[in-house]
């Protein structure tokens, strides 16, 4: 998983550099000062859900599965709320300022970084969900953790990876 | 033990129908039977695209020839170079890592079989795709059908406009298969031999050969991983009308550029460095000598792999950067001379004082010595930024990275063939018909190789596919024709060579060459648990250890 998430990174390194690079060169509106409004609210929810898994990995090891699948739960919510965030933005830019992944190179660059982004969360959630099932099921106990980690792991990554866009299209880019 | 094994296998073999059989190959997932697969299939490609370079040979052998068409030719030289560098290549060097990482750990199999098998047969597909373009690239549009926009496929060449129908699809799409299969197999082998080291193998006792793979799969996860990423980009222009290459709407044809090499670059050590780790396998063994100077081998290894990562822009000299960047990328560029130089060092340090044995993988070996030196004495020549103004895109470059892959990788790809063959097979390959490939191959290279370098210094570009008469380019054309020529029978005796020693070579037992490392240990070919108890190791050469008790390496290391 370490070594995906290095392969992982560097795609994302590509992207975030195609971003950093293309920062202000659109030939046409609209603008990201223009249209781009920060979203705070679900990225508190993203990164506490960082914090959630971390907890529902610790008390997977100690046995403790009915907290384990609640804060699983949570972490679920939680990620499943941001991708709504999203989802809610692209909505508001393209039907209200009419920015499509064509209209300039902003747009290009905008929906296919986030868009990676977001089509990573969905994986993400993806695996939490079945982790969930199992875990509903019955399944999961102390001796399934050290997998269980590794997912979080890769978690973590997703939440690590918006940090980094969300300074480079919220933050640098406006 | 071992012979009970092999006879218990064929007699089982033997009785099963072939769809059983069949079946069993299509399902595998044993490292052993995947790495031959890898390799079977790189080989199948390796005559697709000695074929696609025959065609070029044949068209640029005479001028005003019209062997075929231009636009043919443009697919051709396009279908080459992405056949042999993702469809040849890296599966065979992933087939031999397959095969032998475990073997030469001490392991059952690879850390995740199942993802070995999905990563084989992910590159299988992409090269499908690659060649299914030939039926299906046509489209609606009548607009050609296999890629024609060069292995680079440069922006804006590629983009809709330019590149009409899905060629170039085809190309992108296959590209990203293949890469995330390479993925996979990265992923593989550095799970493999950081977790999967049999008891008292530490990472300092460790084959030089499991050591450059493993760097190299480092390098092909932060090498393959910006391509990727580049083809998504691409994918998103030509379908979703994006930007990113796209410089009517403010988008930059250079970023490809830099994108692409970013990849290109890193990726021609990614070929060399599993060649580097056969010849610290075979000269050593073939010299009776220990390889000279293991940890400074490991430390040029990593070194490289660092600085390769940082001297991609050497291709894009002409493209008009800035004199900081042309001088950066220039003294890296010549600081990849150094590490390089002291394995050359190493491995004549390794020959010195020893009892040479020129058998054929030795023979093979020397030869990759002697010609990965010169291409890389061309390559700090094209490193210099105004030399390369004057000579990029010539056939100079061509002569020089050709020397770099059929010089030095291919070369030390048959040493590869004719030292594990016997392990592989059981079987040695025949010593005659050996030499008769070396020395043929070698003529042939030569003829090829070190004759297309003139015409490139007397202005002949690359790429175009007919020239005027007169310009001094004629009969040394000509000659590398001929030289291609050579080198393709050359390559018809060794594949004889393969087919016929498998059904009648010399038996080989398990250690033919008398060597030191594990593999060689097991019966040949390795029975599918590969190990019967785990084996115990205490220095570089366990073998050494087991065959001279009296005076093992583990005293003196």
């Amino acid at each position: 998983m370490v070594c995906l998430i290095i392969a992982e990174s560097a795609i994302f390194t590509i992207f975030v550099v195609a971003y950093l690079f293309y920062v202000g060169k659109s030939l046409s509106g609209p603008t990201p000062r223009e249209v781009l409004q920060t979203p705070i609210f679900y990225t508190v929810c993203l990164l506490s859900s960082s914090l959630t898994i971390h907890f529902a990995g610790r008390l997977l090891e100690r046995g403790r599965r009915a907290e384990f699948l609640a804060f699983w739960l949570v972490t679920l919510i939680l990620g499943a709320l941001f991708l709504y965030g999203t989802g809610q933005e692209w909505h508001r830019l393209i039907y209200e300022h009419g920015l499509t992944i064509s209209t300039n190179l902003f747009g290009t660059t905008y929906y296919s970084l986030v868009g990676l982004h977001a089509f990573h969360v969905t994986v993400g959630l993806i695996l939490l969900t079945i982790v969930l099932l199992f875990g509903l099921a019955g399944s999961v106990g102390p001796e399934q953790s050290r997998r269980v980690d590794v997912l979080s792991l890769y978690w973590h990554f997703v939440d690590a990876v918006w940090v980094i866009v969300f300074t480079v299209v919220y933050v640098l880019g406006r | 033990m071992s012979s009970d094994a092999i006879a218990i296998q064929t007699a089982e073999a033997a009785g099963r129908p072939w769809v059983a059989r069949l079946h069993e190959w299509v399902t595998t997932v044993d490292h052993k039977r995947l790495g031959l697969l890898y390799i079977l299939y790189a080989l199948f490609f390796l005559v697709i695209g000695g074929i696609e370079a025959t065609i070029i040979r044949i068209q640029l052998m005479h001028p005003h020839n019209d062997f075929v068409s231009p636009q043919v030719f443009n697919r051709m030289f396009t279908m080459h170079g992405t056949t042999m560098i993702f469809f040849v290549a890296m599966p065979i060097l992933f087939g031999f890592a397959n095969y032998l990482v475990p073997l030469m750990i001490g392991a059952r199999d690879m850390a995740f079989p199942r993802l070995n098998a999905f990563s084989f047969w992910l590159t299988a597909f992409g090269g499908l795709l690659l060649y299914f373009s030939f039926v299906g690239g046509n489209g609606l549009y009548g607009a050609g059908n296999a890629p024609d926009v060069g292995w680079w496929a440069y922006a804006p060449l590629a983009s809709r406009a330019f590149s009409p129908g899905h060629s170039s699809d085809y190309w992108t799409i296959a590209l990203l298969a293949s890469g995330f299969g390479s993925i996979g197999t990265a992923i593989n082998i550095i799970a493999t031999i950081v977790s999967m080291r049999c008891p008292g193998m530490t990472l300092s006792r460790m084959p030089l050969l499991a050591w450059m793979n493993m760097v190299m799969s480092g390098m092909v996860l932060l090498a393959i991983s910006p391509l990727t990423a580049a083809q998504i980009m691409l994918l998103v222009d030509r379908y979703l009308g994006g930007h990113f290459f796209d410089t009517q709407a403010g988008g930059s044809a250079t970023l490809w550029m830099h994108f692409f090499w970013i990849f290109g670059h890193p990726e021609v050590y990614v070929l060399i460095i599993p060649c580097f780790a056969f010849a610290s396998e075979i000269i050593p063994v073939f010299s009776r000598k220990p390889i000279f100077g293991y940890p400074v081998m490991v430390g040029a290894t990593v070194c490289i792999a660092f600085v390769s990562m940082s001297v991609w822009a050497h291709h894009m000299f002409t493209i008009g950067m800035n004199s900081y960047a042309n001088s950066f990328f220039t003294i890296t560029t010549m600081a990849v001379g150094v590490p390089t130089g002291i394995k050359i060092f190493n491995w004549l340090g390794t020959m010195w004082g020893g009892k040479i044995q020129f058998k054929t993988p030795m023979l093979f070996c020397i030869g990759f010595l002697f010609q990965f030196l010169v291409a890389g004495l061309t390559g700090i020549m094209l490193a210099s930024s105004p030399f390369d103004w004057q000579l990029s895109g010539s056939y100079f470059v061509v002569a020089h990275f050709h020397y770099v892959i059929v010089g030095g990788i291919l070369f030390a790809l048959f040493g590869a063939f004719y030292y594990w063959y016997p392990k592989i097979t059981g079987r040695m390959l025949n010593e005659n018909l050996g030499k008769l490939h070396f020395w043929l191959f070698l003529i042939g290279f030569h003829l090829t190789f070190d004759l297309m370098h003139i015409p490139g210094l007397l202005g002949m570009p690359r790429r175009i596919y007919t020239y005027e008469p007169g310009r001094g380019w004629d009969t040394l054309n000509f000659l590398v024709t001929v030289g291609a020529f050579v080198q393709g029978i050359a390559t018809l005796v060794f594949v004889a060579n393969l087919i016929v020693s498998y059904f009648k070579g010399k038996k080989a037992g398990n250690d033919p060459w008398d060597a030191w490392t594990l593999e060689w240990s097991v019966s040949s070919p390795p029975p599918v648990y590969n190990f019967a108890s785990t084996p115990r190791v205490a220095s570089r050469r366990p073998l050494w250890d087991l065959k001279h008790p009296e005076d093992p390496d583990s005293r003196y290391e």
